[in-house]
């Protein structure tokens, strides 16, 4: 098989992946659903945390950063494929000369595209309302692009299960979501935890992306900048895999 | 059973397919082959695996073993390559209910990668002829059953396939809708489209497939022309005969030698033979021998719908 040929399909996928990025901006940004748990919750999140509490608005600014991008690039995955399942057009979908790994990674594209996108909001109302100021631009950028592509993968792995109700899946990514943001220092710092919840830190993603932010924001991260980087690309990586994994498994069940 | 298609160069080529869920068989070591500008009907009760081969031969499922080519393509190992050949509209499967008719066709055909000219051009085509054009910016939700069928079609055609899969594709639609599809299906297949059709419309596969195979418990129990399988099942060929004012004793006819049944309705009889030329003869004779006379006598041949009948459980043995 020559290389321009390979070179070829690749391109095709590529190009199918954008087309299914495409579908999920026309069909799912606004979707109740992705309104409610990837914008709606973590507001009322940081109400719930903020209010009453004597801590200055420039140090839940990072914190708020993190959890917008936790919540909005893991709000699209979970939506998709159950929605696709439980509307009827799952079968068609996979029936295109499109592999299941682009349609995924036009998935993951889809929550990192909404992820970063909504997270510009909180960094423009922190630096308005707030006097907290990014000491460095470009690791806030690459934080949050790296942080969304993780999220994004884990929302995608979030939507494997083989169910035609969408609202299944929302609630198990719930489970899943809530309990890792509990244990990644945005509310209460990784080191006034308890020593449990220490442990489980490194298990989150959320922790390593935001470590990022807050050094973009001159916090003390709580793991070294050259770790964080590694550690998203090897989240991404091994949930990525997992989603095509399970998603082969699960392709044709419910339809 | 001679597979015709064999002689040609066949698009589909089925050696042993078989799919099993658990302990239960669906599938189970089918062959057949499919050539190029046929109309394949695939007929089956429900249950009977029609819809797991579609879902095998266009990549949804993968076969638990046996094999399949699509225009030369292994669906397992080129599972690709065999789709871009391909087009289906699936029976349970819907559009995109919150996009316009518009945009779904585009949408399907960007994915098989029609370039921006051709898509425009060949879906407003399309549109206009399963008059959809003037609901073109509709939300497909708007659409009626039929209209949302013919969308599908749409969306199929738009990718411009060598080979056209329909699952039940005018199942529970309105007159319009179905006739104006099979209008279509037909004269693309004209144009040299290959096209398997599953269908319980044994009307619909007498008049529009040239071949069709009869599946049942997973297995392909008859394959040929609507013409050869009506032939093929002698036993339900029959004689149906109508006397003017008296009929003949129901004892005499039931006595003709070579009839096998007899059935009569408000009367009008049906002598079921193998050999319907030789009672035609026999009745006309006892007709003339009781000083009768005949309204109506016709050599039957079964239908589509009593050759499947026969094979998938109705019609007993040969």
């Amino acid at each position: 098989m020559s290389a321009q040929s390979d070179g070829n399909r690749l391109r095709r996928q590529l190009h199918g992946s954008l087309v299914i990025l495409k579908k999920n901006v026309l069909l799912y940004y606004l979707k109740p659903p992705v309104l409610i748990f990837g914008v709606l919750f973590p507001v009322f999140f940081f109400l719930a945390f903020k209010m009453g509490r004597n801590i200055s608005p420039a140090a839940v600014v990072p914190g708020m950063v993190a959890m917008a991008l936790w919540f909005t690039a893991s709000a699209i995955g979970p939506l998709v494929t159950p929605w696709e399942r439980s509307a009827k057009t799952w079968e068609r979908l996979i029936s295109t000369p499109i592999s299941l790994r682009a349609i995924l990674a036009g998935d993951v594209l889809s929550g990192f595209a909404f992820g970063s996108a909504v997270s510009i909001i909180p960094v423009i109302l922190g630096l308005l309302l707030t006097d907290a100021h990014i000491v460095n631009l470009p690791l806030l950028a690459f934080g949050i692009l790296a942080g969304a592509l993780t999220f994004a993968s884990l929302g995608v792995l979030l939507s494997s299960p083989p169910t035609a109700s969408p609202s299944n899946i929302m609630l198990l990514s719930n489970l899943v979501r809530l309990p890792l943001l509990f244990v990644s220092g945005i509310f209460v710092p990784i080191e006034q935890m308890p020593a449990w919840a220490g442990w489980v830190a490194p298990l989150s993603p959320l922790s390593y992306a935001g470590s990022l932010i807050r050094a973009a924001y001159g916090a003390v991260p709580y793991f070294p900048v050259w770790l964080c980087f590694p550690m998203l690309f090897l989240f991404t990586t091994v949930m990525f895999a997992a989603s095509c994994r399970f998603h082969r498994m699960y392709r044709a069940k419910g339809l | 059973m001679i597979d015709k298609a064999a002689e040609m160069k066949p698009v589909i080529r089925v050696n042993g397919l078989t799919m099993r869920f658990g302990d239960l068989t669906a599938v189970d070591g089918i062959d057949f082959q499919v050539a190029r500008g046929e109309i394949f009907g695939f007929l089956g009760p429900n249950g009977a695996g029609k819809t797991t081969t579609v879902r095998m031969l266009t990549g949804v499922i993968e076969p638990t073993s046996g094999s399949a080519t699509i225009q030369g393509h292994d669906i397992r190992k080129e599972s690709i390559l065999s789709r871009e050949h391909i087009a289906v509209v699936p029976e349970q499967a819907n559009v995109y209910l919150d996009l316009s008719v518009w945009r779904n066709l585009m949408l399907m055909a960007e994915l098989y990668g029609i370039p921006r000219n051709r898509r425009v051009r060949e879906g407003e085509r399309l549109l206009e002829a399963l008059g959809l054009l003037h609901r073109k910016d509709s939300k497909a939700r708007e659409l009626s059953k039929g209209l949302k069928q013919r969308l599908m079609l749409c969306a199929a055609l738009v990718t411009e396939p060598e080979v056209l899969f329909l699952d039940e594709p005018t199942s529970g639609l309105d007159v319009q809708s179905a006739r104006l599809i099979r209008k279509i299906v037909t004269e693309l297949n004209a144009d040299g489209l290959t096209v398997f059709i599953t269908t319980h419309n044994m009307v619909e596969a007498g008049d529009i497939c040239s071949r069709v195979a009869i599946i049942n418990k997973g297995q392909i129990v008859a394959i040929d022309t609507p013409g050869n399988l009506r032939s093929m099942v002698r036993k339900r060929q029959y004689v149906e005969v109508v006397f003017r004012e008296q009929a003949p004793p129901h004892e005499k006819l039931e006595s003709l030698p070579r009839v096998n049944r007899m059935e009569s309705d408000h009367g009008v009889f049906r002598l079921y033979t193998e050999a319907p030329g030789s009672v035609a003869t026999l009745l006309a004779v006892l007709t003339v021998e009781l000083e009768l006379e005949l309204e109506q006598l016709n050599t039957r041949k079964p239908s589509l719908e009593d050759v499947f009948l026969y094979y998938t459980g109705d019609g007993g043995s040969e």
